[in-house]
Order: C-alpha cells, then structure tokens, then sequence
C-alpha cells in the first residue's frame, strides 16, 4: 500500500485512473446539501507551508475538511521555522501532534521526499510543490480537468508552453500525462528547458505557433519576475511576442482545445486577458477540481494506513 | 527514470474483494471447511425471490406511491433495477431506483486498502420524504446498512428507510435487521457466500463455498 | 602475532614477515630507527607480524584533506582526522586551506603543522590559500607559507575556484620561485551559481540546479593553457568528468606540467544516488554519470590522473540531516579510501598493487613536494608502510570511523581490503587492524 503521493512518477496508468475515478465521484459532493463526508473522521492533517501558497493550502483544506479530517495549518512564516528551526525538528513536532498526513510545500526540491524517507514521521507525506521538482496533486487536477472535457487522455495533445526548466507544474504534468497515454509537447525558449530533457517521454519544440494547430489543449506556465532578469529570454515583451498565448495564436487553436494556466497568471505576459477570460478557458474550473482531487488523494493515501501498523486487527479479506 | 526510488502502488489485489468483510483473529482464520461448494440459489430461484420481495414491497407500502429503491453498489445495484421494473409491471407505473455507494461512511476505512469509489445515483427529485428502500445481496454483518443509513441521512431526509436483501447469513454485529430477505442462509463464519449476477457476473446464482485460505 | 604492551613504541623494531611488496612475491620487511632495515639484521626482539597474504604499499599520501581546524573543531580536528588518515593506511595528509581562519598566512600554517605533529598519526601538510580569505582577489603571502616551518608546497583556494584568469597566472608564476604548485578546484563561478548536482537527465528529473561538466572543463583548459604558457606546476584538484580527463591527456600531451586527481567517491559513485535526495551524496563537484565514472577509472589506469585524493571532507550530522538544498557539500573518505580504489580499481583489473601504490604514495608524494615519502620500500627509505589485507570483507558501518563526523556515503555497502598496519617513520600507528 503506498503512503506518500511524492512525484508524478510514483503513479502508474492505474494508480492516476484510480484517483481521477475517486475525484469525480467526489465532485460531485459540491451539488449536495451536507458538502461532509466522515471519511477521514479523528485523523488528522497537517498543511506544512514552508512558502507562502494560499491558494495550494485552501484547497487542501477545504479536501481534508470536507473529509472531516482535524487540520492544522503550519505555516513557516511567524513559527519557530522562520526562526532557523531544521525541517527535522519540524518533523519531530508534527510526529509528536500525531499527525496522519503532512501536507508539504517547500522552497527545496525534494524537501517532500526528505520528510518521507527520513524516518522523522510516520505519517503519509503529499508533496504539495517543492522547490523547482515537482507538484503532483497540481497534475492530477490538471489531469482531471482535461478529462473531463477530452474524455479519455491517451493520444490526445496536450502543449505546455513556458518556463519548463523552474516548474514543477510542468514536471509533474509531463509525466503524468505520458502515464495517461497523452502525447505532451513542451514549448520554451532553449534556455528554458532543462538539460536531459530529451530523457522526458515528452516532444520539444522551440516555437509555439507549430505547436498549436493540432493540440487539444493547451496549458500555459507563469513565467517568474525573477528570471526575467538573468538572461533566460531578452525581455518580458520579446518573450510574450514569441510564447505567449494572445489573441491570434488563440484563434488558430482547433474549436474543442481548452486553455489551461495553473495560476497566478501574469496576464498580457504568458497570456492574453481575453484568452483567459474566454470560454474555453478552464482556469476556474481548475480551482474548483482541484479540491476534488486532492479530498481523493487524502482519501486514497489515509485508508487502510492502520492495517500496516502493529497492534491493529489483522484484516481478512 | 527513477532506478533507486521504490516503486510502490495505491492498488491492491485485495481491493475489489467484496464489499463486507469480516475482521477475524488468526485463530478463527484456522478453521477450515471441507465442503465443497455449492449453489444454494440458481437463476430462477433468484428471479422468484426478487419478484416475491417486490410484491412484499408494495403491500408492506400499500403501493409504489414515494417508493425508491437505492442498491448498494455493487450487486444491490442491479437487483434494485430488476425489483424495480417488477413493480413497475404490477403497477403499470415507473418505480425510480438508483445506486448509493457507501464507501467513505465505512467504518473499516482504516484498516483495509482503498476502495475505489462506485457512482452514487439518486433518482427523481431525491429522497427527502421519500420511502426509501434500500437493497443489497448478502446482509451479514449488518456494516454495510449501518454505513448506507448514515450516507441516506448526508443525502437528505427519507419519510422512512426499509431493507431488502436477496440473502441473510446470519452473524449480525449490529442492531440491523431486514425488512424483505430473499432467502435466510444459516452459514459458518468459515464460509463464503457469492452472489453472481448476470448484470455484473454474466450468471445469476448464490453460491456457499468453504473459505480459501481464511476468507470468510 | 605477538602482542607487546610497547607495539606503539618508536623504539620498537617490527619484522614484517612475508609480506607481499607491491603485490610481488612475499619477502620479509624490518623497520627500526625510522628506516627499512636489512631483515637479516632483525634483532631478537623484534615485533614479528605475520604478513601472510598481505600487500605492503609506501605509506599512503594524501593531497587533498580537509580537516577543518581551526574553526570547525566540532566537524573534525587535526587530531581526529590524521586518526582517521592512519586508520585508512595514509602516513601523510595534505590539510586544505579552508578553515576559519582560513590558512593564508604563515601563522595559521604553522599552527595546523605543529597541530599534525604533536598529534602524531600521520604528517600534516598544510596547504596554503592562494588568495587572501580565499576571496579571490589579491594573493595570500605565499612566500611566507613557503618558507614558515610549515615549508608549504601546495596551494590552494580548494572549495573555491581561482576564477580571475589573471591572477590565476600570476600565482602559478609566484610558487615556482619556491617549487610550489597552485591546486585548482575547477569551477566556473557564473555556470554554477546554486548548483546543487550534476547537470544532466538526473538534475532535469529531480528540479535541482545543475552542476554542468563545462563549468569545471573551461577552468581546468584555460588553467592548463596558463600553466603551459608561464611553464608552472599546475595540479587539477577532483576531476570529475570524462572531458576534464581528455583535456589533461591533452594538456600532458603537450609536455605541460600539468597534474590531477580523483577522488574514491567519483570513481564508484553517480549521480542516479541523488534521486534519494539523501545529502550524504551532495558533493562538490558533484557526482556525475556513470560514462564519467568509467572515463575517470580509465584515466587513473593509463596514468592520466596521476593520484587518487580523498577530498574527506567532514561535516557534523545537523549539516546533513536535512533537505538537500540546505545540506553542506562533501563526503568522509580517508578510512574508506583504500577500499574503494581497490574495489573499483584493483578488483576490475585495472591497476595493479605497484602502480595503486604509484597513485596513492609515490605519485601524491612528489606533486606535494613530501620529501620522505613515496618511496620505494628498500633499505635504507624512511619506513612508511601500510599493510593491507586484500581478501577481507566488510560492511561499512558510518558509526565506526575515527572521524568525528559520520556523513559518509558508503554506509551499508560491502568493500574490500582493510589496512592492518600503518607505520609512520617506523612506529606503528595502525597495528592488528587497531589505531595505536
């Protein structure tokens, strides 16, 4: 049974069906008068935020909640971790508050895997961003939503056009859209994809315009104020001229194609005001989906966590 | 691409395994039965029941008036569908059913694998006030109706709820008892009872065979 | 073995019977006075160890040590280091200028000397900053460290990269007026800002800045370039990629005075360990591919890299135990080092027990200008001897080490070969396996 949700990569074709199968179920909870499951009822989940993501740590909220999980928020800034204060000894604290899942999100790759792997915790851990590696849950709901406009993913195009070589959005989209059978192509300036990219199961491309004729959606990628000035593109506007998403390139998407951003958007940069706020832009909807996946990875991730632990009844099937 | 890391999977084998279990110590596991399996119920034995159960249905109710019929995924399903349509013919008018998965108000959550969740369906305009009727295959333990009363009361508030299985085998560990039952099963706990049905299994028949390895 | 209650004693003479010198066939050793001695002189009470099946090497010399006093005393001193260096069979120890303060003039030079030879396990050699505070912008007084009682003949800005080309040359035109060598740690500052693992397939998986073999390939082309230009002792400290090693055959091709090493770890470890993102394996430069592995093992072979150096780099445990963004850089290596060469070099084939002692001693020696060891071990040669047992066997536990750090990442995995003895100037410092 597994315990942690750390990387795309961990989830086989099965294991993201699964998943994406339990969230719909659970979509469905947002149309009913008692918006409440007992599923998760006296465990409890910390949101371990070492960054700040207030839209990342509301929506695991709201999924724990609604599964009637105990919450509590750990937030770096203002806590005894803003103090200099090791992710250890953070760890040891949750352990002793009897934590049964750590929701993470840290400044440094692989932060998630540390927590998991390091023995400090017995709790499940969900990568929930970290640095520059991955963002797991964030691809699912992507995942998620494409289905549900494109039905099933194998075959279909998906391009993820921006700043490949810092996202883990894209990381963990690439893989686990390939694991869906999706055909991916990333689009970026060659500054902006990382070395071995060739290794992904994805296509490159430098240049957007080929890349939209055919696709079936197309998922656009923030670009960071930070890299605008370490040379990565020449300036903020030759970079929206050659990879964003405006109105024109807009126009020569095919008429089902769906426009995706994870968020926040930096609107008249990566995209265009009118192609976010077109129809056929599902970056709200994304919001909305991304409780319902995230309410099925905890759902997924906490259920039978006792059977593995000493000193519980054997369960016989 | 990941050669050190572990890889691991959320699914299990065990996962589909019937909906009801039975927590059991190893040393009630070590009681082995000998008996070969057999078919207590064929199709038409299923068939006769169901019907007799609809018509007990609609006495009990004094018609199919507010009646809804919820299967608990995922044999119930189709076996309301059938009762259904059963006491549509008698009545010559629609009798709604549907489908109410009750995995996450399970109270074994913890200590079993994942359960992927199946659709929950309400028909017509919900159950508030309605005279729900709710029907599943095997009624054993009496878990499975504790969690449906408790999804059913989530989805809204039923003028009353009855219970409707094609099989008792006994064994309650709770107060639960049904209202229409199909057939009663004396059973060991050292025994197994499989509802196949054509919907779901290709065949109809209930069948009692000697636990495998500790199944019960 | 005779036990003897004085085995410690520098007045002691050890027999070291059937011995395998080099590898060769088994003959007899005698160390007394601090010197080989004729073994038909052996005098009646001469400490006798049974040398059945084991190699006698020159004492083992290190390059490239850092054994952080002063100013991390809590990581290593020069105490617990040189016991870690003579548990690992070396008898000389090059101890890197990176310490706080950093050791960039003759004070501190001497101080760490002095450290070493009251401590006694091995001779430390200090090495001495090329730039003042290792800031790379004026020249530390590298005059002074030459000829303080320290004699130093090694320096080094080691941890970081004597990046300005100008003073780069200037430095290795200054040290050849006292025969010194500048040690490069090759890393292009710009193309490594952050970097945390090598740049590859590896570092695009796990979202970690990359480390890119050109950072350290330009440095070491343009370094050989000057070296070649001002006819100066250049010496590549940790080459660590395939390309570094055809850049130095190329450069020793052109008869430059070029030099290099590898470290154990880059010859057995790669950067596929990383996706643990256990900082055990966070290293500068960092571990890279297994192409790169292979190239370094065939260089060291054909002598392209003259030696193996440890770069043992402690660092106590909470500098490790954490996410890998935040974790120090560097690995333990001097008690494991031997091992290592032997696993990857030895038992492959590759190198033979003479040309092992070459890369370890005889060549480490020479580039460090330690006049009294590498040696050949015959009469009359100051008596460094490392005895290892080549057929043993073990499991590497981080908890038994002479280090007083444990961030060693060969925990858990079976190496061959242990050191029996090391004697230093003939007194025995590692005997029957133990430290003295």
């Amino acid at each position: 049974m597994r315990r942690h949700l750390l990387s795309s990569a961990d989830l086989t074709r099965d294991d993201a069906l699964q998943v994406l199968d339990t969230a719909e179920e659970l979509r469905s909870l947002a149309d009913r008068p008692i918006k409440k499951l007992p599923t998760l009822r006296g465990r409890t989940v910390v949101n371990l935020f070492f960054e700040d993501s207030t839209r990342t740590r509301i929506s695991f909220e709201a999924a724990a909640k609604r599964l009637s999980a105990d919450v509590i928020n750990f937030s770096a800034k203002g806590s005894s971790v803003s103090k200099g204060e090791s992710l250890k000894d953070t760890a040891l604290t949750l352990e002793a508050m009897g934590a049964d899942a750590v929701v993470i999100r840290h400044g440094s790759s692989g932060a998630p895997h540390r927590l998991a792997t390091s023995g400090w915790v017995r709790s499940s851990v969900v990568n929930a961003g970290d640095g520059t590696h991955e963002h797991p849950t964030q691809a699912l709901l992507d995942a998620f939503t494409l289905r549900r406009h494109l039905g099933d993913l194998a075959g279909r195009r998906i391009t993820i056009v921006g700043d490949v070589l810092h996202s883990r959005v894209a990381r963990s989209n690439a893989l686990l859209l390939a694991t869906l059978g999706a055909e991916v192509t990333l689009v970026a300036p060659p500054t902006l994809l990382p070395v071995g990219v060739s290794a992904w199961p994805v296509q490159t491309s430098y240049d957007l315009d080929s890349a939209l004729d055919k696709c079936d959606a197309v998922m656009m990628l923030r670009v960071q104020h930070e890299r605008m000035n370490a040379a990565f593109f020449p300036s903020a506007r030759e970079y929206s001229r050659r990879y964003g998403l405006d109105d024109r390139r807009f126009d020569r998407l095919p008429d089902h194609a769906i426009v995706m951003h994870p968020g926040p958007m930096n609107r008249g940069m990566e995209i265009s005001a009118t192609v976010a706020d077109s129809t056929r832009s599902v970056i709200v909807e994304q919001v909305t989906n991304g409780v319902a996946v995230r309410m099925a990875v905890l759902y997924l991730l906490l259920s039978g966590s006792d059977a593995a632990r000493p000193g519980t009844e054997e369960a016989v099937l | 691409m990941y050669g050190i890391r572990e890889k691991t999977s959320f699914n299990d084998p065990s996962r589909e395994a019937e909906k009801e279990v039975r927590l059991v110590s190893s040393a009630e596991r070590s009681v082995k039965t000998t008996t070969a399996s057999r078919v207590v119920l064929d199709a038409t034995d299923i068939t006769r029941a169901l019907t007799r159960i609809a018509h007990e249905i609609l006495e009990r109710n004094k018609g199919p008036d507010d009646v809804i019929l919820l299967g608990i995924p995922r044999r119930g399903v189709p076996l309301a569908h059938r009762m259904a349509k059963v006491m549509a013919k008698v009545e010559g008018t629609e009798v709604p059913s549907g489908s109410l998965d009750v995995t996450m108000y399970r109270d074994d959550l913890r200590l079993r694998p994942a359960r992927t969740l199946e659709p929950t369906d309400i028909p017509g305009h919900g159950v508030d006030g309605a005279l729900v009727v709710l029907v599943d295959d095997v009624l054993f333990s009496g878990r499975t109706v504790r969690a449906a009363l408790d999804a059913l009361g989530d989805l809204g508030r039923p003028r009353g709820v009855q219970l409707a299985v094609l099989v008792d085998r006994g064994h309650r560990e709770l107060p639960i008892r049904a209202d229409f039952v199909g057939k009663n099963l004396p059973t060991s706990l050292a025994e197994r009872v499989t509802v196949t049905l054509a919907e779901t299994d290709a065949v109809d028949a209930v069948v009692i065979s000697p636990a495998e390895g500790g199944i019960s | 073995m005779t036990t003897h209650t004085y085995l410690g004693s520098p007045e002691r003479t050890y027999l070291l019977r059937g011995v395998s010198v080099l590898g060769g066939e088994p003959r007899d050793l005698l160390l007394g006075a601090g010197q080989l001695l004729d073994p038909a002189d052996a005098p009646g009470d001469a400490v006798t160890v049974d040398g059945d099946g084991l190699v006698a090497l020159p004492g083992l010399v290190d390059l490239h040590t850092h054994l952080r006093e002063p100013g991390r005393e809590d990581a290593e001193t020069v105490h617990t280091g040189s016991r870690a260096a003579a548990a690992g069979g070396f008898t000389a120890v090059h101890a890197m200028a990176n310490t706080d303060p950093v050791a960039d003039t003759a004070g501190v030079v001497e101080q760490v000397y002095n450290l070493g030879r009251d401590a006694g396990y091995c001779d430390v050699r200090p090495v001495g900053a090329v730039t003042v505070g290792l800031g790379g912008q004026r020249l530390a007084e590298l005059g002074a460290m030459a000829h303080s009682a320290a004699r130093v003949r090694v320096f080094s800005d080691d941890g970081s990269c004597v990046s300005d080309a100008v003073l780069m040359r200037r430095a290795l035109e200054y040290v050849k007026a006292f025969d010194g060598v500048i040690a490069q740690h090759s890393q292009e500052p710009r193309l490594t800002e952050s970097a945390q693992m090598n740049e590859g397939v590896m570092s695009g998986v796990l979202g970690l800045t990359g480390w890119p073999a050109v950072a350290e390939e330009a440095i070491i082309a343009r370094d050989c370039l000057l070296a070649g230009h001002v006819g100066s002792r250049l010496h590549v400290c940790h080459v660590s990629t395939a390309g570094s090693v055809e850049l130095i055959r190329w450069a020793k091709g052109k008869g430059w005075a070029v030099t290099a090493e590898v470290t154990p770890h880059h010859l057995l470890l790669t950067d596929e360990l990383v996706a643990t993102y256990d900082p055990l394996y966070k290293v500068n430069p960092p571990l890279r591919t297994a192409e790169d592995v292979a190239a370094l093992r065939t260089g060291l072979a054909d002598g392209t890299i003259d030696c193996v150096a440890t770069d043992h780099a402690p660092h106590p445990t909470e500098d490790k135990e954490c996410e890998w963004g935040a974790a120090a850089m560097g690995m333990l290596g001097l008690e494991t080092a031997l091992s290592v060469v032997q696993h990857t070099m030895v038992d492959t084939g590759l190198l033979d027990w003479a040309e092992v002692a070459d890369r370890m001693s005889v060549r480490p020696a020479a580039i460090g200008r330690v006049l009294t060891q590498g040696q050949p071990l015959q009469v009359g040669a100051a008596a460094h001897v490392t005895l290892v047992d080549p057929s043993a066997v073990r499991t590497v536990e981080a908890t038994e080490s002479q280090s007083l750090s444990r961030n060693n990442p060969y925990r858990g995995l079976e190496l061959p070969g242990r050191v029996v003895a090391t004697f230093l100037r003939g007194r025995a410092t590692v005997l029957d396996g133990k430290l003295q």
